[in-house]
């Protein structure tokens, strides 16, 4: 099916495994302290990896990939043990890969054209991922995504992301309180755009449109 | 609770009420942040005073602040006759007037150990806990397996189900009040376990949130709470 495809060809491959992110700790700050990198990946991300591996141990999703189970335990919202620990594992790797130092700001060339597209201008969607970061209340994820061809702005609670929900990732922001807390306490909106102006890689969201794409077409 | 309208709108108030008495409609009430009655750094070390301070002229002020927005709005949908706005004003309430509801318990769930905070309940709530759960640490170590197992956000409660006479233990996720878990639960005990509950002090460690905050809750409010119920 197509989600499995964009699952699959997705660029987060953790199964099961604690991917460190694509820089070290302190290379975010001041916009990302380095304590928060060593709480969020060093506890919150491992522990779910953790969990996952103990969870799925003697089950019949033992050995499945992470996309597999994902998708598996969903259920139509109606979730499974196991998706909590295996969606914050692959949320999290993906957010580490959303982000990179020196990041932020507008992108440019395609990525730019198709956001002017879809919602008119950069600060027309600027203004929507913050708004849909700022508004998912409790925990959860606001997210780039991509389906049908187009390029939209989601939000999620929990552990829920848009494989789920039958569209491409391509960038996302953690909403959980822990992801913020000890930078910015309650001003979550001080950390959304402090994330957008400084912390997201275009890079990455670009070779994951590029992918969403061809597995688009691929499925033609 | 503390329950007056916004001091800067008394003027707007008072011709409002005119106005809308003699539309035959009604005027609403807004809510004020409740004061807390110890002091922020009262409940240290098991809470500490940064995390009180924060959670209280933050959180629970925000939200007042956007309870009684969408209040508003809502009294505007209402006399309009725009159902459609009314609904879709529905959660708003829910989480912001649940987080009111919440919060307002929580801080009288809550003591300094030298006003009895994490005094165990005697008289007949003490009992009653015995019954159910076996001993009050039973009790306790269910409510905070329930606590740390919570995906998200959320609230565990002991509550009184006033139809059953039972206590029960139950969770509810975001600022659902207890009540939305059944019509006639009344909510004796809530432990906050979003994170900005504990993060600053506990980090990602919640059960050890968990685990100390038994020596700060008021259980002469619940036991007070319990026996007017239970008349």
């Amino acid at each position: 099916s197509i989600i499995k495809e964009m699952a699959a060809s997705s660029a987060v491959t953790a199964d099961y495994v604690l991917k460190p992110p694509p820089y070290s700790l302190d290379a975010l700050e001041p916009f990302m302290s380095r304590q928060t990198l060593e709480f969020h990946w060093g506890k919150h991300h491992r522990a779910y990896v953790d969990n996952l591996k103990k969870q799925v141990l003697g089950s019949d999703l033992e050995g499945k990939t992470l996309d597999h189970i994902i998708l598996n335990t969903y259920n139509n919202g109606d979730l499974l043990p196991a998706f909590n620990n295996a969606a914050q594992a692959w949320n999290h790797e993906f957010f580490w890969e959303s982000m990179k130092p020196g990041g932020g700001g507008k992108p440019s060339g395609e990525l730019l054209a198709l956001l002017e597209r879809d919602f008119t201008s950069y600060e027309k969607f600027y203004d929507e991922f913050n708004a849909a970061a700022a508004t998912q209340f409790g925990a959860g994820w606001a997210w780039l995504a991509y389906a049908d061809n187009k390029l939209k702005v989601m939000k999620t609670p929990n552990a829920v992301n848009p494989l789920v929900l039958g569209s491409f990732p391509l960038l996302t922001i953690d909403v959980w309180e822990h992801a913020y807390y000890l930078d910015f306490q309650n001003r979550r909106p001080d950390y959304i755009k402090t994330f957008m102006n400084n912390l997201v890689s275009w890079e990455a969201v670009s070779s994951r449109l590029h992918a969403a794409k061809a597995a688009s077409s691929s499925s033609a | 609770m503390a329950i007056r309208s916004l001091a800067s709108r008394r003027t707007l108030a008072g011709l409002k009420e005119t106005s809308s008495r003699l539309l035959g409609l009604r005027s609403i009430q807004t809510f004020t942040l409740p004061d807390l009655p110890y002091d922020y750094s009262a409940l240290e070390p098991a809470i500490s005073g940064e995390i009180m301070q924060i959670h209280h002229q933050k959180h629970h002020q925000a939200y007042v602040t956007n309870y009684n927005n969408a209040l508003e709005q809502l009294d505007q949908a209402v006399n309009k006759g725009d159902a459609s706005t009314v609904v879709k004003l529905q959660s708003a309430i829910k989480f912001n007037g649940g987080g009111h509801v919440n919060h307002s318990i929580f801080w009288k769930n809550l003591a300094p150990v030298k006003e009895g905070g994490g005094e165990p309940p005697k008289g007949a709530l003490g009992g009653a806990i015995d019954t159910h759960f076996g001993s009050l640490e039973g009790l306790v170590k269910k409510m905070s397996a329930e606590g740390a197992a919570l995906q998200g956000s959320g609230w565990v409660w002991l509550g009184l189900d006033k139809e059953l006479k039972t206590l029960v233990v139950d969770t509810t996720a975001n600022q659902d009040p207890l009540v939305t878990k059944g019509g006639s639960l009344v909510p004796l005990v809530g432990i906050d376990v979003w994170e900005h509950a504990y993060y600053l002090q506990y980090k990602n460690v919640r059960p050890e949130y968990l685990k100390n905050v038994w020596k700060v809750i008021n259980w002469k409010y619940a036991s007070e709470v319990y026996e007017k119920e239970c008349k």
